[in-house]
């Protein structure tokens, strides 16, 4: 049996992470399927029939998915799942909260923001914000999992020639009401796909000083983001934040300013393959992780920096 | 309306854990433990919802060895009226701590059931919406506004994308993140206080579930060891190394 992969989408396109997701489903080995749930979504459905790899799409365009509220697309999941051997989706804000409720649905057990995939039943993950990774055997019939973002090279997103069939099923809970986004607009690349990535912390002082990365992350073509310190103070808005609790990201290039390097912090950065860190603290620890450390002031290194990219 | 506060038993956050040589798991012996943080928000959000009047009661629940009495003064000590412990010593997983508060629940009847949106040992981030599935209870996970309305609960989430407000009919789950609420400190007379607020001890076997795991541990390893690099004297030879060793800029 193959597996069914929980597209991760916005009702336009497919998100990076769905092919993430697609490349542990292509690593447990027997095929996959994808499901597009969603609301006028037949573009992002069509976009998935071309993912690498990929057997069909299902797609369920409904108002109730429209939003991705929890309450209806874990019904339909959980329906549509049952014929499977494994149902995976992201370990994003919108997988996380759906995926438990279909596992809980479907009497399972779900493995959470796997690293690696063994075996089909053997997964790797980390735990404790991964000072520690377990490794875990999942007996249950239907294998229930969600994907770190960071875990693999997403398969690629053109060769596939998936067959779209749409599903009849429409799940409404009646629980539930969407009222309102705001969401952030930035024409920079998102966190977890940007291949750099600057990052403030609490040393950055306050959210105007933020615009010192910008000029810099411009020039990049560099994500900004932020530790739970700067997003707590206000600086930054929350969906900045790297982190054990934020998101989770693994760049080519991590350059951390300001930035001391809390435990929970490193949970999310430390698997990116070049750190540099800007720190006027020659103790903080986040000079244990970084390649290339500079004790610096950073208002005194980031225009400087600038004028040298 | 009651308010019922899951709560867990986890290693300190400021602890840095070490695990053990032989891939046994990490070592909690003589380690400092403490509530979640995230569960401590969700008692901070409930002690909250009384105090504006919205809540008439918050009941702490955990579920665990009998040293969970610990937190769980904690959180009568921060100002939940009641606890509840579901005494186990089984090896717990989210999906049977799930159906033993849905046994609690069905005994309670609460009008909210507030998370913290994960517990900082396990990462895993299903306790609250596996509960809510089970329940057939709304959710609104990773909180970060909440408001009672009429019948309805108003709620800010922390999405990916920046933020989501949706409404959940009560009654409803909801899993808390970092910026709901700043918990307050526990006051040295609320401590003594605590000592005397009832504590229940429940046994699986009464609320009829059986926490039994699918999910075997084969394993716990340490990380692959990140190294400390070299320290550069100037801006000038940090983007030097950055262009001509690490080539990861142009």
């Amino acid at each position: 049996m193959s597996a069914l992969v929980v597209a991760e989408h916005d009702n336009r396109s497919i998100k990076p992470a769905t092919r993430v997701t697609a490349a542990a489903a292509e690593a447990i080995g027997n095929g996959f399927d994808v499901l597009v749930a969603g609301e006028h979504c037949a573009a992002a459905a069509e976009e998935a029939g071309r993912i690498a790899g990929v057997g069909k799409v299902l797609l369920a365009d409904q108002p109730a998915y429209g939003h991705q509220l929890a309450e209806n697309v874990a019904l339909l999941v959980a329906e549509l799942g049952a014929a499977y051997s494994h149902i995976l989706a992201a370990h994003t804000t919108t997988g996380k909260n759906f995926l438990p409720r279909v596992a809980a649905l479907l009497d399972v057990a779900q493995i959470s923001d796997i690293v690696a995939v063994l075996d089909e039943a053997t997964f790797k993950r980390p735990i404790y914000a991964g000072n520690a990774i377990a490794t875990v055997r999942c007996k249950d019939r239907i294998k229930v999992v969600s994907v770190r973002g960071t875990a693999y090279d997403p398969v690629a997103a053109e060769g596939g020639s998936g067959v779209v069939e749409a599903v009849a099923a429409a799940q409404d809970a009646g629980v539930s009401r969407f009222l309102r986004d705001e969401l952030a607009k930035s024409e920079r690349p998102e966190l977890t796909a940007a291949g750099i990535i600057i990052s403030g912390g609490r040393g950055m002082g306050s959210g105007e000083n933020f615009q010192l990365l910008e000029g810099i992350a411009d020039k990049l073509g560099a994500a900004i983001g932020a530790s739970r310190a700067a997003v707590d103070a206000g600086f930054v808005p929350n969906d900045m934040q790297v982190g054990q609790t934020g998101k989770i990201v693994a760049p080519d290039l991590y350059i951390a300013v300001g930035i001391s390097g809390a435990i929970q912090h490193l949970a999310g950065m430390k698997d990116s393959k070049v750190i540099a860190a800007i720190n006027k603290d020659e103790d903080a620890p986040i000079f244990q992780v970084a390649d290339y450390g500079l004790v610096a002031d950073l208002f005194k290194a980031l225009p400087e920096l600038e004028a040298l990219l | 309306m009651k308010v019922l506060v899951p709560v867990k038993r986890v290693v300190d956050a400021n602890v840095k854990i070490r695990v053990k040589p032989d891939g046994g798991g990490v070592d909690l012996a003589n380690v400092k433990m403490a509530v979640n943080p995230f569960c401590e928000i969700a008692i901070e959000e409930a002690i909250r919802l009384r105090e504006a009047g919205a809540a008439a009661e918050v009941v702490a629940v955990s579920v665990g060895a009998v040293v969970c009495q610990e937190q769980l003064r904690t959180c009568l000590a921060l100002g939940a009226d009641r606890a509840v412990l579901i005494q186990t010593d089984a090896e717990l997983h989210p999906l049977g701590v799930a159906k033993a508060l849905k046994a609690l629940q069905e005994r309670e009847q609460a009008d909210i059931v507030l998370f913290g949106k994960q517990s900082i040992d396990g990462d895993n981030s299903q306790t609250g919406p596996m509960f809510a599935a089970l329940t057939g209870l709304p959710q609104a996970t990773f909180a970060s506004e909440s408001k009672v309305a009429e019948g309805e609960l108003e709620v800010t989430r922390e999405v990916d994308g920046g933020l989501q407000t949706i409404a959940v009919k009560l009654p409803a789950v909801v899993t808390t993140d970092l910026r709901l609420n700043e918990p307050r400190y526990a006051s040295l007379p609320n401590i003594m206080k605590a000592k005397r607020k009832p504590m229940d001890v429940l046994s699986p076997e009464e609320l009829g579930v059986d926490l039994a795991s699918s999910v075997e541990v084969l394993a716990v390893e340490r990380p692959a060891e990140r190294g400390a690099g070299v320290k550069v004297e100037s801006v000038e030879e940090l983007v030097d190394k950055l262009r001509n060793e690490a080539k990861v800029i142009a």
